[in-house]
């Protein structure tokens, strides 16, 4: 049996009535200590532990290819050429900045955000005619660094792909259906298409 | 809306559900002062803490004590991290060589770490180094949580206590939550959302050599270890800017599974603890379901909302299909789509959490119109870990009050009469809260320069991105209508109403714990109010939204609510 239950039920009137033990004395030594464990050894002993089971998990899950850093496959970085996919559009820095992470914080009821948005659909419309723009294509993800489309995206922008690499849209909508992550446990979250994912295999295809 | 999303809202409350009595338990005996199994390894270190500290464990305190007590190690730690900030520039792990952040960011930064708010007017990214981030602001979504448990605790602890004056020791309390509670959860959640992809590494920024030739500068550093009691203890602060939204914070669907559920999971856990520790396992279920019926009617209309298509745009496919979400994505994730990001945005605002998985100012105007409620009804839907519990029983001492009104007796709860002193500690705390949020607002909205200048979107949605912050500081959210650019009187004002928001109504709820600790026990009579019953549940939820709906209905009928039907009419501003 421990002191605090201990004294909850011998305790009920007088207590501490005393000058109490410096609160601030406490209250200083309470919190280097606690500093020392919470924001040291605490952090510190994670790393190592991450860094030990899960070293490639723990350094930002990087994608080398020849020798060479091209990007995280957790974060989306800019495409604008026709031979690749194309992420989301992006409000984080000047573009899929990776230190300056964020969404357009635009309302809905902001001229601005309708005028891109519509913009954009139009642009888009003219690359595929006959259907409608995925609208994931057309709006900024929260974080600006979001890898991925929807299903619906990527197999809109297969045509434009196609014809820049003089591949079929069958090649391509197989690439796509591969590198397509269904819903976890067929339950959470949305099915998509990891952009880096699909380009590097593209490029791997030819 | 569709069948999924529901089924993942089903298989949330479920796996919620599960959590609460084992969870409780654990809590109370950790409170309690019992043995846990965790006690051959801790127990050294925790009496190993008093010594070094100076603490006498077996002496118990009043309130004013305890409150004095938990004063002035608050009052230490933000100092303390007022000055790593400043300092972050000559102190080690900073290998971005960030500069000492500005003194007005570095105050409302520290009182918004001490507060359990969070509200971030930096990008964490460029703005902090890794000891700012790990020894001075991680630690404070440890201790303030801490500090918010034992805060409930010791009102709980009085409810049980008969003709006593003291309420528990605020030294033994805290330690004993961070050491058996905060500390094992967080090891193990921080290793496994690495598991899952998150990043944990002190090293510098990476910088990437893209497909297309460009280069980027990929900003990581040890977000996991932070990430995991920025959720367990309901904090919200993110290692990035974008918070959850960014991938290495929440990289897929079940990272944002554990999340949410992480949020919820000490709040919900603490209402089986109350019915255990009062000795009436009914009452805290009765509590229990007026907070999930809450939780369930927010989630339903901000899902409903947000999966609508705008009503101005044309030639996108904005309604579901089997593989696209639909509705409104701006500022959301493919992963997260509209069910988990309506979920978490509805869960992160219930309680005080404050991190977003999207962006809350993207909403639609009906949409963002629920987080913002929730956080005016006091975060007492579950609520911050500690502070929903100690809010939610405020509320209970209305609704009791009410109550023995209707019947013309003194209200009891669970054995103590409720007299002129609870009430009124009741009634300051549920009147501080809407004062301060509606004359900061109003005096930012009447500051042309200060105020309205600042917004990112101007008409209703403007008033919304200023009410919205002094509501997320007073309520310790944290989370925002980003848009809204910080100036130096904001980062003074805002501090302030954060502190306010946490610590003056902290008090009454201590003072209101020590004059119940005292009183003696009367055994429940056929005029006593039941506090276990469906019929409590109601009379509860209707005092929460009553309160809530009575004081914020003007000013939200003035933001959201006006933004709404003008944008259904064709207007933008």
């Amino acid at each position: 049996m421990s002191t605090a239950s201990a004294i909850s039920s011998s305790i009920s009137t007088k207590a501490a009535t005393e000058k109490e033990h410096s609160v601030w004395r406490t209250s200083i030594r309470f919190t280097l200590l606690m500093t020392l464990a919470f924001g040291i050894a605490y952090p510190l002993f994670v790393t190592g532990i991450a860094g030990a089971l899960f070293p490639h998990k723990a350094a930002g899950s990087l994608i080398e290819q020849n020798g060479q850093i091209v990007g995280s496959e957790l974060l989306s970085q800019g495409f604008a050429s026709d031979r690749y996919f194309h992420p989301r559009p992006s409000a984080a820095g000047n573009g899929y900045d990776a230190t300056s992470s964020g969404g357009s914080n635009l309302a809905q009821s902001n001229t601005k955000l309708v005028q891109r948005m519509q913009g954009d659909i139009d642009k888009l419309a003219a690359e595929n005619p006959g259907h409608l723009v995925p609208i994931d294509a057309v709006t900024t993800s929260g974080s600006g660094l979001d890898p991925d489309i929807t299903p619906d995206n990527a197999y809109f922008q297969a045509r434009r792909v196609a014809k820049a690499r003089g591949m079929t849209e069958q090649q391509l909508n197989v690439l796509i259906r591969q590198n397509t992550q269904a819903r976890t446990f067929g339950l959470l979250g949305e099915p998509r298409v990891n952009v880096l994912d699909l380009n590097i295999a593209l490029d791997a295809a030819k | 809306m569709s069948a999924n999303g529901w089924l993942q809202f089903v298989a949330f409350s479920i796996v919620l559900g599960l959590t609460v009595k084992p969870v409780g338990i654990y809590l109370a005996r950790v409170l309690e002062g019992q043995r846990t199994w965790l006690d051959p390894i801790l127990r050294p270190i925790e009496r190993l803490t008093y010594k070094l500290c100076g603490v006498n464990a077996e002496r118990e305190m009043n309130w004013r004590q305890y409150a004095f007590a938990m004063l002035g190690f608050s009052a230490v730690t933000m100092v303390l991290t007022y000055i790593i900030e400043r300092g972050q520039a000559v102190l080690p792990w900073n290998p971005q060589h960030m500069t000492g952040v500005g003194a007005d960011l570095a105050w409302n930064t520290a009182a918004s770490f001490t507060t359990n708010t969070n509200w971030q007017f930096y990008t964490g990214e460029s703005t902090m180094s890794y000891l700012t981030q790990m020894a001075g602001l991680a630690t404070h979504n440890f201790f303030s949580a801490a500090v918010g448990i034992v805060v409930a605790i010791a009102l709980v602890r009085a409810i049980k206590r008969t003709q006593s004056d003291t309420i528990g020791n605020f030294w033994v309390d805290t330690t004993r939550t961070l050491l058996y509670i905060l500390l094992p959860a967080s090891i193990i959640y921080a290793v496994l959302l690495v598991a899952l992809g998150v990043p944990q590494n002190l090293h510098a920024y990476t910088v990437a050599h893209t497909l297309e030739g460009r280069t980027q500068t990929i900003a990581q550093g040890p977000v996991a270890s932070q990430e995991a009691i920025k959720m367990l203890g309901t904090n919200g602060g993110g290692f990035f800017n974008a918070n959850s939204a960014h991938p290495f914070e929440n990289p897929t669907p079940f990272t944002n599974f554990l999340q949410i559920l992480s949020i919820f999971i000490i709040p919900a856990g603490l209402t089986y603890t109350l019915g255990r520790m009062t000795g009436s396992p009914g009452h805290g279920w009765a509590v229990f379901a007026a907070m999930y019926l809450l939780f369930a009617a927010g989630f339903g209309v901000l899902y409903w909302a947000e999966a609508h298509p705008h009503p101005l745009i044309h030639g996108a496919g904005q309604t579901l299909t089997a593989s696209a979400p639909g509705g409104n994505m701006e500022g959301k994730e493919v992963r997260n789509g509209i069910a988990e990001s309506a979920l978490f945005a509805t869960i992160t605002t219930d309680a005080s959490c404050g991190a977003v998985n999207g962006m809350h100012d993207s909403f639609t105007p009906l949409g963002g119109l629920i987080p913002l409620t929730n956080i005016m009804l006091g975060e007492v839907v579950f609520g911050g870990v500690g502070a929903g519990l100690y809010g939610m029983l405020i509320f209970v001492v209305q609704a009791v009050f009410i109550a023995g009104l209707m019947v013309g007796r003194t209200p009891e709860y669970l054995g103590k009469k409720i007299e002129s002193y609870d009430v009124k500690m009741a009634m300051l705390y549920v009147l501080i809260f809407p004062l301060i949020i509606l004359s900061l607002t109003a005096v930012f909205v009447l500051l042309p320069n200060v105020g309205l200048g600042t917004t990112n979107n101007s008409g209703p949605h403007g008033l919304s991105e200023i009410l919205y912050a002094f509501t997320s500081g007073a309520g310790n959210n944290g989370s925002a209508l980003a848009g809204l650019g910080p100036n130096w009187w904001y980062n003074i004002t805002l501090g302030w109403d954060m502190l306010i928001g946490r610590f003056l109504m902290m008090i009454p709820v201590l003072a209101l714990a020590g004059n119940l600790a005292q009183k003696k026990s009367v055994p429940p009579s056929p005029g006593t109010f039941p506090v276990n019953t469906p019929l409590f549940t109601v009379l509860l939820t209707g005092v929460v939204l009553i309160l809530g709906a009575l004081t914020f209905f003007p000013a939200l009928s003035l933001g959201p609510i006006l933004e709404h039907l003008l944008l259904k009419s064709g207007q933008l501003f």
